[in-house]
């Protein structure tokens, strides 16, 4: 019990520092611009096939460092010459442009490497197991990406807070022409708030790579799982998506320990349920039978409850 | 009646005639998926179909008529796949072919049947190549359907006759998808083993959301726990992959026990993580037998390339049967050619197959296999290739069946 329950808790907090690699970027690009970017985590898969890519013709050290910048560039590519034109048609024509955005990277995805996932394997440089606990081992990988996360949050949080360029971002935001009139230059904030917020999923893809499978569905199978975090903690707060990252993480791995039903709690208050009993299906389903779907219950129990989510100013 | 339905038989005949001297090929669709998630598979089996097809009418056809295919794409749905039924009958398709997912099998089946009770003379036959649900050929088999892969049960039987035969196996984990196929494998594999192995404790089983989890160190520190030796899965595409990928990361050390550790891509995503370790059940493999199939090269040669590497071994088997039971039809009638396909027999290079009359499930050698390094011919380039554990003959592959077959007079 108590090594289910210490690897349980391990793996819940890598899950949720993957979590916020993916968010982090999402959320300083909602909070800074206000867009709500649905290719978020295209540019998490386009991170994942650069490095892939990179890492076969330099070495993953350098790639490591590449790839995002190669996100970055992509990122503020698209803000410059297709965001900026879709943004004066307002924010349905923005999340309409990013939609569609996921769509067209998939499909290039698709043609330049092919349908099924690449062998994306863990570079042997980081393929050892950092310790042990109860037996099981913990990858260097992992230990990697913890670091990079906890990084990637200490770095956004200071640069936004304590940065005078973090500042001006700040408002730009809410007093675009007044920053503007002060002599700063908003549309280039903009480009680059979009670009470091691709860089970070692009960075991000170069870890989570090795974790999932580098295929071109890849942004598909994680693009809703950002959105309960960015929800949950609250559109736009940073400390709030990492905290919701971390919950959401914790309450999955440990959701899936769980080999109860409502059946057995109700039947251990002494209740008398049978197959007759209403809903006896339902009630029937164990916990670690519907784990990875419980952020998705969380996500509707938000909404209803505290729609600004977690740590938001705003409601969604 | 007997009169309506004699005239009925004389339009469809003469409709039969007119349509086969307007066109005189015989139209086969191909109904799977071909965009969104299972497009990988379903795009390589259209193409070894197409290819296979294509050997046909190069060798003068079927009994001297082209075949041609048509493509419809179904995105695995169910209703998808009756509205493209529609469309393929609309364009005279009088042959079905599909295989991906089981549940779109049972809908298509159903409205074949049904089809070809309200068009006497225009009857469609529907020839599966992967859907394994075993229900397809019991309790909802019919006579327009027939089976060219072993069902899920068969496969299962293999797998725990190789299981019973080693006694280092003590202890299972269950881990399956939570839908119609996941289940019945759980189901299927909790039964052989009580029967074959008594003495083999089943600790774990475990049903999860279908193609939802991204993350499966949480159901790795699960089977961890409970000291499993060997873990029993149905997973297949992501599921399979980044399960074994996360029990590599753990450490954990289990033979896997699968049914699609050779879909494509998955060795190249598994990789390392699978060596000696992931085994699994299938009609062929490239080692199967000494050397490769000639048309298997001649396949590489037209479609190059990793994702297009030859694994459906048992549509070279279905299209082969069907020449070989048009050729004894002498007829290109999907009612005749069914009529012949019942009991055919025969040798397909790594060993005897048998249509049943009984049930129109295909009795064919299974092989279970291992994931090694150093084999004579690998998988997807990467060095790694399938080695054979066991081989169990077509026949007693062989499991009784529920099916009360209603032929047609």
């Amino acid at each position: 019990m108590l090594e289910l329950a210490t690897v349980s808790l391990l793996n819940g907090i890598v899950y949720g520092l993957l979590l916020f690699m993916l968010s982090s970027g999402l959320t300083l690009i909602f909070s800074m611009m206000g867009v709500l970017n649905f290719a978020h985590a295209s540019f998490f898969m386009l991170g994942a096939y650069f490095s892939y890519q990179l890492g076969r013709w330099i070495g993953f050290w350098p790639a490591l460092v590449i790839a995002p910048v190669l996100c970055a560039l992509v990122g503020a590519a698209i803000e410059r010459y297709g965001l900026r034109r879709v943004h004066a048609s307002g924010h349905v024509a923005e999340i309409l442009f990013t939609f569609g955005l996921a769509y067209v990277i998939e499909e290039l995805v698709t043609m330049a490497w092919g349908r099924n996932a690449v062998s994306n394997d863990v570079p042997t440089a980081i393929d050892f197991a950092l310790f042990h606990v109860f037996g099981s081992t913990f990858p260097a990988y992992k230990g990697l990406m913890m670091a990079i996360s906890v990084a990637m949050f200490g770095a956004l949080y200071l640069g936004l807070k304590r940065t005078r360029i973090g500042l001006v971002i700040q408002a730009a935001l809410t007093h675009p022409k007044m920053v503007s009139a002060l002599g700063h230059d908003v549309p280039a904030m903009f480009v680059l708030v979009f670009a470091i917020g691709s860089g970070l999923a692009g960075l991000a893809g170069v870890i989570g790579g090795f974790m999932l499978l580098t295929q071109p569905t890849l942004a598909h199978s994680i693009g809703p799982i950002v959105f309960v975090v960015v929800v949950v903690g609250g559109l736009g707060s940073l400390s709030g998506a990492f905290i919701a990252s971390l919950l959401i993480g914790l309450l999955q791995t440990f959701a899936v320990a769980i080999d109860y039903s409502l059946l057995d709690v109700m039947r251990s208050a002494g209740m008398v349920v049978t197959r007759a009993s209403p809903m006896y299906e339902l009630l029937a389903v164990k916990v670690a039978t519907v784990a990875p779907v419980v952020p998705y219950l969380l996500l509707v129990l938000m909404l209803i409850v505290r729609p600004r989510g977690l740590l938001g100013t705003r409601d969604v | 009646m007997s009169r309506c339905k004699r005239i009925a038989t004389g339009i469809g005949f003469a409709a039969t005639l007119l349509a086969a001297s307007a066109w005189a090929d015989v139209k086969i669709a191909f109904i799977d998926p071909l965009s969104g998630g299972g497009a990988a598979t379903g795009i390589l089996a259209q193409k070894t179909h197409q290819f296979y097809i294509d050997a046909i009418n190069a060798a003068g056809g079927l009994n001297g008529e082209k075949l041609e295919l048509l493509s419809f794409d179904n995105k695995v749905n169910p209703q998808e796949s009756l509205v493209q039924l529609k469309r393929a009958l609309d364009e005279g398709a009088r042959y079905v072919v599909q295989g991906n997912g089981s549940g779109v099998a049972l809908a298509l089946t159903d409205a074949i049947q049904k089809h070809n009770e309200r068009n006497p003379g225009k009857e469609v036959l529907y020839l599966n190549y992967a859907a394994v649900d075993p229900v397809l050929t019991n309790e909802k088999c019919n006579f327009w359907h027939f089976r060219f892969d072993s069902d899920a049960d068969m496969k299962m039987a293999a797998m725990v006759d190789v299981i019973a035969r080693d006694p280092k196996i003590q202890r299972v984990y269950l881990i399956n998808q939570d839908y119609s196929f996941g289940k019945a494998v759980a189901a299927a594999a909790a039964r052989m083993l009580k029967e074959k192995r008594p003495d083999i404790k089943i600790v774990g089983d475990e049903l999860h959301p279908l193609q939802k989890v991204n993350d499966f160190s949480p159901y790795v520190a699960k089977i961890k726990a409970s000291g499993a030796d060997t873990v029993i899965t149905g997973n297949w595409s992501n599921d399979l992959v980044l399960l074994v990928k996360a029990g590599r990361d753990a450490g954990l050390k289990v033979n896997w026990e699968t049914y699609y550790g050779d879909s494509p891509g998955a060795v190249t995503a598994i990789g390392e993580a699978g060596v000696d370790t992931l085994k699994h059940v299938s009609e062929w493999h490239r080692n199967a037998s000494s050397e490769l199939d000639t048309s298997i090269a001649a396949f590489s040669k037209r479609y190059s390339g990793k994702e297009n590497e030859f694994v459906y071994w048992r549509i070279k088997t279905m299209w082969d049967m069907f020449v070989a039971a048009a050729k004894k039809a002498q007829s290109n009638e999907p009612a005749k050619v069914a009529r012949a396909l019942e009991g055919l027999k025969m040798n397909t290079g790594v060993g005897e197959v048998e249509m049943r009359a009984d049930n129109h499930q295909i009795l064919q050698p299974l092989f279970v296999s291992t994931l090694v390094r150093g084999t004579k011919f690998d998988s997807e380039g990467t060095g790694l290739g399938w080695k054979t554990d066991a081989k169990v003959d077509a026949k007693a592959t062989a499991l009784p069946t529920t099916c009360k077959m209603e032929r047609p007079k």
